[in-house]
Order: structure tokens, then sequence, then C-alpha cells
């Protein structure tokens, strides 16, 4: 089928020929038989995940499910989370719309219509928040289908309204930004914003869970008394989404049109700044440099010099540590927990340390990724009369470092609740840190840190076994702080841990110069 | 007689397809060399090798007499690598990256900075010694790389396409900066696809076709060979190119 050229299907035919030749580039790898593995971890990975909910849900889901307030509170509540990793989501990719120079500049100095394009990638970022979206739902909707009536299906129909809405939402905060703060500071902010909107209401509903009830349980406040005495009644307007998420097609056929229409509308008013906001923003890689205070060189062996190269770096990239540190809005939660129950070791165990031990692997693994793979002057570092085992100590000791920065007062708070609990925190975080670490060691590929956001695809496999051994450390640890009986049973994921260690390093592909 | 400054014997290398093929180089001590060739023929991959980013698959390099396989730190002690991308990091001031790098190569503080601030100076860097590389343009940051390159005092400096970029001022200081190094007794192996630069400062010229030395000397000598005096290394270059796609 042919189109006109730069007409809107002609542009959107290019844009998804395009993000399909990434995708399959970045699941292959070039290899035809990676794709069968794949499909194949995705159906294992899908059937695992729907049997884990099935598991939580059934009990709930079999006693029969009717729109009362109590569960449209809580359909309700799911729905704003799911809105919230949307929004984040969607910020991300509408903002780099407006920074990615790949073909940008082409295109803009083209006579094709800027609007034109503006629209199709606006679409395709609310097509890709949805398609994400279904991904992380389909395991709920499916079972709560499954169980308790296929009009749970219509759920699917309410994800891709809130996929429009939190895209239209997206375009209106990066062009506020834009206005307000100026080309320079917008893709930060975005980037900050996104982090917080992503993580803001899981940490504020556990937050307000943990002062209120003392309580870790994010649905401790959404069945609480004092919300549902608050909240309105069933037939209330507020609960339209929750309603057409059950299957009530009056409310699906309002809040359908209802979004398309909000993101069609924003896209056409905010199409004419498009070119305007893209050529300001591929125009700030030309501004002046920031000037730095000059210094005395201090002297240093090549290890300091790597090290100190490595801090420098992360400390001047706003966006990198923005990155990384959205991780760490995690802790918020056990440590506010550590702050009510100051002293009192109630809830340390269970809550606390796992979360403390995965936050510690999942933030090595990135800041491992930026001094390992994400190395700008590789070449230089190479041919520096360094081995190359001191070039690596080098850069893990600059991850180590900053880890136990961020974590020591964490573990100094554990430790006047619980002694024991602190040691075992700080055991399972060096052994989590330390195989994330490892495992971005076996899977190293030189790339340039503005590469950053491609670490989660670069290797799923390393990203998989980074996430699934941290999990088995957190698991591995919080048993040995329950005690008794139950730190025997820690060698289980002690033991799956080293044995997810032993297959990465065998598919990984070691070897590759440093 | 001292060892050559680089010595490469029987040098192959491969990847979907030949790429280097018995290659023999000797480069003397003090020696300003071009190693010239088309597109594809072989001379990065050559470089890289030289320069211990690439494993060979067969033969032998020797700096100073020094085997990269067998001692390859005491041979890159005394090497410099100047890629056409320049290495450096957006986030750095220039001062800050030849702090660096003098830190990976064992220079004292006071030593370096002393060395640091006059090659700035020499590049005309100084006024931007304090800003961070993220904003300069592409000659800025060859500069950049090159001080890099020259802050350690290397014996052999091995660059690929140093002055692809430059406006002509650039081009200029960083080849009065070569110059200058090759007169006080260091080693340049170049290569570049602007012919007049090699016909001006190379002593000696090397052409490089399929992965293979096809012609080595000075320009007299390059002259001679294809049998015509007078004429430019333009002329002699895409003889010897067309000569060995003919035999090919």
């Amino acid at each position: 089928m042919s189109f006109a050229p730069a007409s809107l299907p002609w542009l959107a035919r290019h844009e998804l020929r395009l993000a399909w030749r990434d995708w399959i580039a970045m699941a292959t790898g070039g290899q035809h038989r990676r794709s069968i593995f794949l499909l194949l971890a995705v159906l294992a990975l899908a059937a695992g995940l729907h049997w884990l909910t099935d598991a939580l849900l059934r009990p709930w889901a079999t006693a029969g499910l009717y729109p009362d307030r109590p569960t449209l509170l809580l359909v309700t509540g799911s729905g704003v989370l799911f809105f919230t990793a949307m929004l984040s989501q969607a910020l991300e990719s509408v903002t780099r719309a407006y920074y990615a120079r790949s073909d940008l500049e082409l295109i803009l100095s083209s006579p094709a219509s800027a609007r034109r394009l503006f629209a199709v990638r606006t679409t395709a970022t609310a097509l890709l928040t949805l398609a994400l979206a279904c991904l992380l739902a389909s395991p709920v909707i499916n079972v709560l289908a499954w169980h308790d009536g296929p009009h749970w299906l219509a759920a699917y129909a309410v994800l891709a309204a809130l996929s429009a809405v939190s895209t239209a939402v997206a375009v209106l905060i990066a062009i506020g930004l834009f206005n307000l703060v100026g080309p320079q500071r917008t893709r930060l902010l975005a980037q900050i914003v996104a982090g917080i909107v992503g993580a803001g209401f899981v940490i504020g509903v556990q937050a307000i869970a943990i002062l209120a009830y003392g309580d870790y349980s994010r649905f401790a406040i959404l069945q609480s008394d004092e919300l549902l005495t608050a909240a309105p009644s069933a037939g209330h307007l507020l609960w339209l989404p929750a309603r057409a998420a059950m299957g009530d097609l009056t409310a699906l056929s309002l809040m359908l049109p209802l979004a398309f229409a909000i993101l069609a509308i924003v896209i056409v008013i905010t199409s004419r700044s498009f070119a305007r906001h893209a050529v300001a923003a591929g125009g700030i890689s030309r501004a002046p440099a920031a000037r730095q205070r000059s210094r005395s060189f201090r002297s240093g062996d090549p290890r300091q010099a790597l090290r100190r190269k490595e801090w420098r770096l992360l400390r001047r990239d706003p966006w990198l540590l923005s990155q990384t540190l959205t991780q760490l809005l995690y802790l918020v939660p056990p440590a506010l927990l550590l702050w009510v129950n100051f002293g009192s070791a109630a809830g340390v165990g269970i809550i606390v340390v796992p979360v403390l031990v995965m936050a510690s692997g999942q933030l090595a693994g990135g800041l491992a990724w930026l001094a390992i793979s994400g190395e700008d002057a590789h070449d230089l570092v190479a041919t520096a009369p360094v081995p190359p085992r001191l070039v690596l100590r080098a850069k893990i000791e600059a991850v180590v470092a900053v880890i136990a920065v961020v974590l020591a007062p964490l573990l100094v708070l554990l430790s006047l609740a619980s002694p024991l609990s602190a040691l075992v925190v700080a055991l399972g975080a060096a052994l989590a840190a330390g195989s994330a670490t490892a495992i971005q060691l076996w899977f190293r590929m030189p790339m340039r840190r503005a590469m950053f956001r491609r670490r989660q695809v670069a290797s799923r496999l390393a990203t998989l076994s980074e996430a699934f051994v941290s999990i088995m450390w957190a698991g591995t640890a919080a048993l040995l702080a329950a005690g008794s009986w139950m730190a025997i049973m820690a060698v289980v994921p002690a033991i799956l841990a080293f044995a997810m260690l032993g297959f990465a390093w065998l598919l990984s592909p070691k070897g590759r110069p440093t | 007689m001292p060892a050559p400054a680089l010595a490469i014997s029987g040098l192959a290398k491969s990847f979907t397809r030949p790429v280097v093929r018995d290659f023999e180089l000797n480069v003397r001590q003090g020696e300003f060399y071009a190693l010239l060739g088309p597109n594809g023929a072989g001379k990065t991959t050559i470089l890289r090798l030289v320069a211990g980013l690439l494993q060979p698959d067969a033969g032998s390099i020797a700096i100073f007499g020094t085997d990269t396989a067998t001692d390859p730190l005491a041979a890159k002690r005394v090497t410099a690598w100047v890629s056409d991308e320049p290495m450096v990091y957006d986030r750095l001031t220039p001062l800050e990256y030849l702090e660096f790098v003098a830190g990976l190569w064992h220079i004292d503080a006071a030593t370096a900075e002393a060395r640091s601030r006059e090659l700035l100076e020499w590049l005309g860097l100084t006024p931007h010694a304090d800003e961070r590389c993220g904003g300069f343009s592409k000659g800025m940051l060859q500069k950049v790389a090159l001080a890099g390159a020259l802050v350690h005092e290397p014996r052999l400096i091995i660059l690929d396409e140093p002055l692809t970029g430059l406006d002509a001022g650039s081009a200029r200081q960083v080849k009065d900066v070569l110059r200058q190094r090759v007169a006080d007794g260091a080693t340049v192996i170049m290569t570049t696809h602007i012919l007049e630069v090699a016909e001006r400062m190379a002593e000696r010229i090397g052409v490089l076709n399929h992965g293979r030395l096809v012609a080595e000397g000075t320009l007299e000598e390059l002259r001679t060979r294809i049998g015509r005096g007078n004429t430019t290394l333009e002329e002699i270059f895409l003889d010897l190119v067309a000569d060995e796609t003919a035999a090919a």
C-alpha cells in the first residue's frame, strides 16, 4: 500500500518500520535462534506471573466481586497506581521525542510537516505506554476474567483510555516545563518528575500506611475504615473508570471517547510548538559549556584517577544521577518504618532487611553498568599502561563506595533497632551488590553513557538475572534476620542465587577486551 | 643500531573476511610515517592492533623492541593512540581530562599540570581550560584528545585521521605540535585521507590496499617506482591503488 509522501499514514508507516526493526534487532541481536529462545522465555515468564497472580487473587475473585464501595475503592486505587506508572513512562517517551536528534534534524529541515510528525510520535508514545501497561496488568485482568467472568476484559479498554490521558498529560507537562524552565533544564526536570510520579503514588500510600497504621502494605490504606467512610457513594462519577474496568459498558462508552478526545485536542494544540521546542532542545548542545573552578592537579595512581573520574562524572551528570537515584526513592518507606519504630525491632526482618538488600543490588547494577560498560573513553583506558584487572578493580571500588555511602546511615539506624539485622543487611547488600556487579562484568558491552536508557535492553538476560539474584539475596537476608528455624531455610534462596549466577556466567559472552 | 620504533611482521587479522594479510612494516625512531589507503584498506585495524585494542590472528608487533604480546604494559607506557573519534568525557574540563590521563600513565601531579597547561596553551585551548568539553566543537575535542595523548610524552604517537573535520587554523596547530614532537625525537605514525598533509609532513609513506602494503618509501622513491617524476602524491596514490586493484 502506498501513501502520499510526508502524509500522516506515510510518516506512521516510517515510524512503525523503524520501531519494528529496532525491536527485532534488540530482541534477537541479529540471531534468529535467539528470537525463539526469547519467545519461550517470555511465555514461561507470563505463565509464571499468571500462576502467581492466580494464587494471590483466586480466594478473592471466586468469592464474587460486586461494584460496591470497597471493591470500587480497591480497583480505583490500583488504577491510579497503573496511571502513575503510565504517566511516568509517557513523560519519558514524550521528552525523548523532543531531544532525540537521530533523524529529527533531517525531518525538520525537510518540507514535511513537523505537526504531523509530532502527532505520529505522540500516538506512538500512547501505544507504547498501552503495550507496557497491558504487559504489567495482563496477569491480574486475565485471572479476574477467568474466575469472575469475561466482563473484566473491559479493563484492557480502560488501559487504552488511561494511556491516551497519561500521554496527553505528559505532553502538557513537557510543554509546561519548556515554557517554565527552558530547554536546558526540561529534560532533567522531566526525568525527575517521571521518577517521582512513577514511584510517588506507591511510596506515598505506603508512607501513609506506615505512619497511620504501622503497616507496610499499600493496600492497608485502601481497605481502611477511614477511607471507606470518606469515599463517595457507589453511584458517584469518581468510580466511572473502576466501573468501566469491571465491565460496565455505559461507563466504558463514556470514558473511551472522552480519553481519545483529550489526547487529540492536546496533540492539535501543542503540535504547533513542536518544531520550535525541538529546535530549541537541539540547540542546547551548542550552548557555551559550564565553567568549573580551576584547582591544582592531585597526584594519584591509576586506581585513584579512575575512581575520581567515576565519581566526578556521576556527580556532574544530573540526568544519569536522577535515573540511578530514582531507585533510591524505594528506600524511603523502609527508612520511614525504621524511624517510626525507632529502637524497636518490629517489622525489621520481614520488611526492612529485604528491601535494603534488594535496593543495594539494583543500585549496584545501575552504577556498575555506568562504570564498566558506559565508558566514554574506552580506547583511552584500554591503551593506558594499566593492567585490565586494576582498571576493573578501581571501577568496582568506585561503585562499592557509592553504595556504602548510601547504605551507611540506614545501617547505623538499623543497628540501633536490631544489631543482628544490621549485620545481615550488610552481608546481604555486599552479596547482592557483588552479584549485580559480577553480572555486569560478564555481560559488559562498551557503550556511551548517553545510551544508559538502553542498559535494560542491551542484555535482557543480564537484567533478568540481576533482578532474580537480588531478589534471592533479599529473601536469604529476610529469612536469616527472622532467625530460629527460618534461618535454616535461607539456604534455599542462597543456593538459587548462586545457581542463577552460574547460569548467567555460562550464558555470558565472557572474555571481551577491556 | 637502535631498535625500530615499530616493527610489524607477518600480521594478519580477519573479521568476517581477511582485513589485514601478511603485513610487514618497520618505522625508524624519530620518523614521521604516513599510512595511506582507500576506505576499507585496513589502516584503522592495523593501528588498533598496534595500540593493543585488537588481538592479531597471526604475526608480531614490537614497539621499541618490546613485543606487545609478551609485555603489553611496557609497550603501552611509551605509546599514545589518538582515534578519529575523540575519546573525551563531556563532563570533564580539558584540565581535568589531562589530570585523569596523567594519572593513568603514572605522571606526578606537578609535572602533569605544567605539561597540561603548556599543551593547552600550544593548542590554543587555554581560554577553555576550565569549561566542560560537552559544548566543544569537533576540532576542540580533537585537540583535547591530542593533548591527552601528548601529556605523558610518548615516544610513539599513533594517530588515525587526526586532521579530519578540523578547520585550517586547528589543523595548522595540530601539525605544528606533531612536527615539534618529531623534532624532539618522538616517532609519529598517522593515517590520513588528506594527501597534501602526508606529502608535506611525512618522511616516508606507506600505501595500503586490501590489507597489504603495496608500496613504501619517500615521495621521490614512490615517484621513481611509478616512473613519473614531479608528480603529486595524489596521482601516485591513485596509480598504485588502481594497479593493485587491477592485479587483484
